[in-house]
């Protein structure tokens, strides 16, 4: 059977080439496998609830078996998820592993790409993977983004409302993409059906088309290597994909998504059954999005009320922290491997990767950029920060505004100060000498004489 | 790094036994609680009197008439002064400005109704109303608690920082009488919703009484507080028992490292 395949094929010398494809053994180069196992588990769940959500803004009689919506308006997207969570078997367990999978998905995705970032992996010849990765980044928050609407309860369309508020602060084009975008004047009905055929169509067919690329990119170059004994940069050091590595991913996938299921069944996540059917006079409290938009929320709710009028231009406030500020962020992202090559001058392949103490100046920008991120993270759940350390919301909002300045800065310093002293260290620099103290009868101390 | 990878499978080992230990679900009834702990006997306004001015004179005044550490409580009426005794926020104990906070109560029961009676009889004011707490306004009252109340309380009545410093309270032990006083009197930051017909003022203490016994659809709640604690249980709980496995994984067990 094999061999008429073969026959007719020709199969045979490529998988042999792959199964020998060679994968260097250490467990950082396991994490963009937990983003991939994720993306396998979304999809399935993804499925699954794609056969009982309806994609329509049109509002009917809730009549289901939670006793609090009894008779209430709500939209057919809003009742089918609640069908979905109460009357569809094993519904909500799989609405809610989709959920935890989806914060989990984009969490490793992070991970691995601190992983590249701070290792150098980014540079000559893999900068095209690195802009496909931050492509697959984009991506995967789009597809957060839209997931998160769709049950078109009242925490989303909170966020729908912000979302509309920064598209149509965009100077000169904003009023007409928001219209684009949304087909009218918030809230419209059309907005559910369309972020449905994003998320459940373009999206995913752009992020699974944008991971087999990632792969074969992957494959194409071969992995990079931490400086182990025997690598070189001609060479892979490691284990053959089999058997040792198709064991280790199968139990990695495995594993993931047991993790993923028990969360999905053991912990509540996204109860839109206590949030309330969308209602564009209502909004609750807290209410913050999922935690990879909390940046920038975050931003919106620490940058001052601040327009600009420049040339008879007002630029509304939320244009800067809501659209300048991540379109920087991203933009430095995107162009980091050829900034870091133009400053440093260095345009040599690398197949040996850097530990983070040998660029002090890379995993100094990294660890600020990420304290950046941290504090307006917090800044997002402002008011859920504020409640939990029983400080006032102003008060901790005046705290981040100093933070996002000062902390970065300083983690700065310390990570550049703390990897050149250890660079030094291990190349034998900059230690000190050595001192032999001599106690005197007065009972002080002097130096002796090293001769 | 083989200790690492140790204590790697130790925490996933805990894991494994703590988790569904924290999540056995409690004995909590899904019937929405109906009976209100208040006795319904008068108390007596000048034992009461006796103990105000042993215990309250002091910032609210001789005659209640209110200074400047305490506020006038000519026409709070007994559901004020019951709201605030019941609830510990009465006599206050915080820094002068700070916002009252529920406690256990100072006095027991008879002397809380001779307070009440002595307080209600300072100035027309709102008696204590005694709610009908009934499943059939749940779905009513769910709205307007939506409306009304989840801006500050949370959707899930678990509280919220409302701003200038005032926290609203969660409403997790809050008894029906407790929730219908402070609708009726407004007690710090918190409007008054005495215009609300008493029906649906009923119809939210209904919900909140909901809210209070309802089992957790989905499992253990993690403060039902939205996307904060969901994030926090996704990087900590998903991502943290994921790079357990990945440590485990990853490592070589033959060559030990």
């Amino acid at each position: 059977m094999l061999t008429w395949i073969d026959e007719r094929l020709g199969l045979a010398d490529w998988a042999r080439a792959g199964l020998r494809k060679v994968f260097p053994d250490h467990w950082s180069f396991l994490l963009g496998e937990v983003a991939l196992f994720c993306l396998v588990v979304l999809v399935l769940t993804g499925v699954f609830l794609t056969l009982f959500y309806v994609p329509d803004a049109t509002t009917v009689t809730y009549s289901g078996p939670w006793l609090p919506l009894r008779g209430q308006t709500v939209s057919a997207a809003y009742d089918s998820v609640m069908r979905l969570s109460f009357e569809v078997r094993a519904g909500l367990v799989m609405r809610q592993i989709h959920h935890w999978a989806a914060l989990v998905f984009v969490a490793a995705i992070v991970v691995h790409l601190l992983r590249i970032f701070f290792t150098g992996a980014f540079r000559r010849p893999r900068e095209i993977n690195w802009l496909i990765g931050i492509g697959l980044l984009l991506l995967a928050l789009a597809m957060g983004i839209t997931g998160y609407s769709l049950p078109d309860d009242l925490l989303s369309g909170t966020g729908l409302r912000v979302i509309y508020s920064v598209v149509i602060a965009i100077p000169f084009i904003g009023p007409y993409l928001a219209f684009l975008v949304f087909g009218g004047e918030f809230p419209t009905s059309e907005i559910i059906s369309r972020l449905f055929v994003f998320h459940v169509m373009l999206l995913p067919a752009l992020l699974i088309g944008g991971v087999l690329v990632h792969l074969a990119i992957l494959v194409r170059q071969k992995h990079s290597q931490y400086a182990v004994p025997r690598a070189t940069e001609h060479n892979v050091v490691g284990r053959a994909f089999w058997p040792s590595q198709a064991f280790k991913s199968t139990g990695l996938a495995i594993l993931t998504a047991a993790v993923l299921a028990l969360m999905g069944g053991l912990v509540q996540i996204n109860p839109i059954w206590s949030y309330g059917p969308f209602d564009a006079t209502t909004v609750s409290s807290p209410a913050q999005p999922d935690w990879y938009v909390g940046w920038l929320d975050g931003a919106l709710r620490l940058f001052p009320p601040i327009e600009i009028t420049a040339l008879g231009v007002t630029i509304p406030s939320p244009f800067i922290p809501g659209v300048l500020l991540p379109g920087i962020a991203f933009g430095i992202m995107t162009l980091w491997p050829f900034l870091e090559a133009w400053v440093t001058g260095e345009h040599a392949e690398h197949q040996i990767l850097d530990g983070p103490r040998q660029r002090p100046l890379r995993t100094a920008f990294g660890v600020a950029g990420l304290l950046v991120f941290v504090i307006l993270t917090l800044a997002g759940g402002n008011d859920v920060v504020a409640l939990i350390f029983g400080v006032p919301v102003e008060a901790m909002t005046n705290i981040l505004r100093v933070a996002i300045v000062v902390v970065p800065l300083l983690g700065f310093g310390l990570t550049y100060r703390v990897c050149t002293e250890m660079r030094d260290a291990r190349a034998g620099i900059g230690h000190p000498r050595m001192v032999r103290l001599r106690r005197t009868s007065a009972g002080g101390f002097e130096e002796d004489d090293p001769d | 790094m083989p200790r690492l990878r140790l204590y790697a499978l130790a925490l996933l080992a805990a894991a494994a036994v703590i988790i569904p230990g924290a999540v056995a679900p409690g004995a909590r009834s899904a019937i929405p609680r109906i009976a209100s702990t208040h006795s319904r006997m008068e108390g007596d306004a000048a034992a009461g009197q006796a103990v105000f001015l042993a215990r309250c004179a002091s910032c609210h005044g001789e005659v209640g008439q209110g200074t400047a550490l305490g506020p006038s409580l000519i026409g709070v009426g007994a559901a004020g002064a019951d709201f605030e005794l019941r609830t510990g926020r009465m006599p206050f104990g915080g820094a002068p400005g700070a916002q009252a906070v529920r406690k256990p109560p100072a006095f027991d029961d008879p002397t809380i109704r001779h307070l009440v009676a002595y307080v209600a009889s300072l100035g027309e004011g709102p008696s204590i109303p005694e709610p009908r707490v009934q499943t059939a306004s749940v779905p009513s009252g769910q709205r307007l608690f939506i409306a009304n109340c989840a801006p500050c309380h949370g959707a899930t009545a678990h509280g919220g920082a409302v701003g200038g410093g005032a926290l609203a309270p969660a409403l997790d032990v809050a008894t029906p009488v407790q929730v219908a006083e402070a609708m009726l009197i407004g007690p710090g930051e918190m409007p008054v919703f005495s215009g609300l017909p008493q029906g649906q003022r009923d119809a939210v203490v209904s919900y909140v009484a909901f809210l209070q016994a309802q089992p957790n659809p989905g499992g253990v709640s993690i403060g039902a507080i939205g996307p904060v604690p969901e994030g926090f249980a996704a990087w900590v709980l998903g991502l943290g028992l994921i790079l357990i496995v990945v440590l485990v994984v990853g490592h070589d067990w033959r060559r030990g490292r």
